[in-house]
């Protein structure tokens, strides 16, 4: 198979080793609840500038989600059985690290 | 077809989990999602192992899908409710499958995985026996299926729908935002296509958005319903979504889903490719 998918990898995994951190600009971090626990199984969006959905993961185990997008004004937004939150961040090349905390 | 024949709800399904005839099917490349916790009594299938040829890029043949839905204890009159994550698009693409290969009756839960988890309804582990089925599939409907040179006749003559998001269909990003940036392919989009992304007919919580909400979106995006359609993505499960939402919620009567998608056409040699916000035109 030469056809990557179009859903999403494991959140969890580290970045592979072909992906090139000069090039791409990653949007990951944690989705965190009220307790301060991560929240596994939320649903994280990113909206592009003009507010357009762009895409969605679902987090690990630990919270975690990852995003390969690039640099500039984004939405980050999070749903989860424990409620919803989010933000807008601006990002550069290479690992751009959040945290979203949902109530 | 229509929302009745086509979409349950998660409260109809939650009712009919142990309903005979009515088989629960989750579909998703993220197979440990389904091995995490998924509807109880649901069977699974992984769309690239189960529904690709593991050799040529091409769909199992039809005895291949009937070893397959005979396996999962599949019947022809049985129900099945499809369901996923990423807001159904496997799901859909599987929909659409079973439609090319003549199921019956084929349904889609509406906002799939996502919607489940977010009402917090109950998962399981447990994966169920079903006996095996003796399936019998009839042969590809190709009304609802585009190849490449469909694609390209229809330029400035057919409806064509990128369904990617815009900055896919601009040639800003080469995949969507959750996957590395680094492909083969051009960017851009075929001349002459409308932008409609497939989000824009779904709720924030996967759910379809309303009929009349799905029909001011693609007439206020200039698609013309006196002629055919052919909607794409990247590799076609995207545009299986925007499929569903336009042959089957709305009714209209021809309208395909290009399974090659951008992942064939921005590798064809020859082809005109369009970059920017704007449709295009044949002569670039």
């Amino acid at each position: 198979m030469t056809v990557t998918s179009c859903a999403a990898p494991d959140q969890a995994a580290p970045i592979p080793a072909s992906v090139d951190l000069e090039k791409e600009t990653v949007i990951s971090g944690v989705v965190l609840a009220a307790s301060g626990d991560p929240v596994a199984g939320a649903y994280v969006r990113l909206l592009d500038r003009t507010g357009e959905f762009t895409a969605e993961v679902v987090t690990s185990p630990a919270g975690r989600f990852r995003f390969f997008a690039a640099p500039g004004q984004w939405t980050v937004r999070a749903l989860s059985r424990f409620g919803n939150g989010g933000g807008e961040v601006s990002v550069d090349r290479g690992v751009n690290e959040f945290q979203v905390s949902v109530s | 077809m229509s929302r009745d024949t086509a979409l349950v709800t998660a409260d109809w399904a939650e009712k009919n989990l142990e309903t005979p005839g009515v088989v629960f099917v989750e579909v998703d490349e993220d197979t440990t999602a389904y091995d995490g916790g998924h509807i109880p009594g649901a069977v699974k299938i992984d769309w690239k192992t189960d529904l690709q040829d593991q050799v040529r890029r091409d769909f199992v043949n039809k005895q291949q899908f009937e070893a397959l839905l005979s396996a999962r204890g599949i019947a022809n009159d049985d129900t099945v409710i499809l369901y996923g994550g990423n807001n159904n698009w496997f799901a859909a693409y599987a929909y659409w499958y079973f439609k090319l290969y003549g199921h019956g009756d084929v349904r889609l839960l509406d906002g799939g995985r996502k919607k489940w988890e977010l009402d917090a309804r109950p998962y399981t582990k447990d994966v169920p026996n079903r006996p095996a089925t003796s399936y019998t599939a009839q042969d590809q409907d190709l009304s609802i299926r585009a190849f490449r040179d469909d694609v390209v006749k229809a330029i400035g003559v057919q409806n064509l729908v990128d369904v990617r998001s815009p900055d896919e269909y601009a040639g800003r990003l080469l995949a969507p935002a959750h996957l590395p940036q680094e492909q083969a392919q051009r960017a851009g989009h075929v001349p002459t296509a409308i932008s409609v992304p497939w989000s824009k007919a779904a709720n924030e919580d996967g759910t379809f958005k309303t009929d009349d909400e799905l029909k001011e979106l693609y007439s206020a995006a200039g698609l013309d319903t006196s002629k055919e359609t052919i909607a794409y993505c990247r590799i076609g499960e995207r545009s299986s979504h925007t499929w569903f939402v336009l042959h089957e919620l709305l009714g209209e009567p021809s309208v395909k889903n290009y399974d090659g998608s951008w992942t064939e056409y921005g590798s064809l040699v020859g082809v005109p490719v369009t970059l920017g916000d704007e449709p295009g035109s044949l002569e670039g």
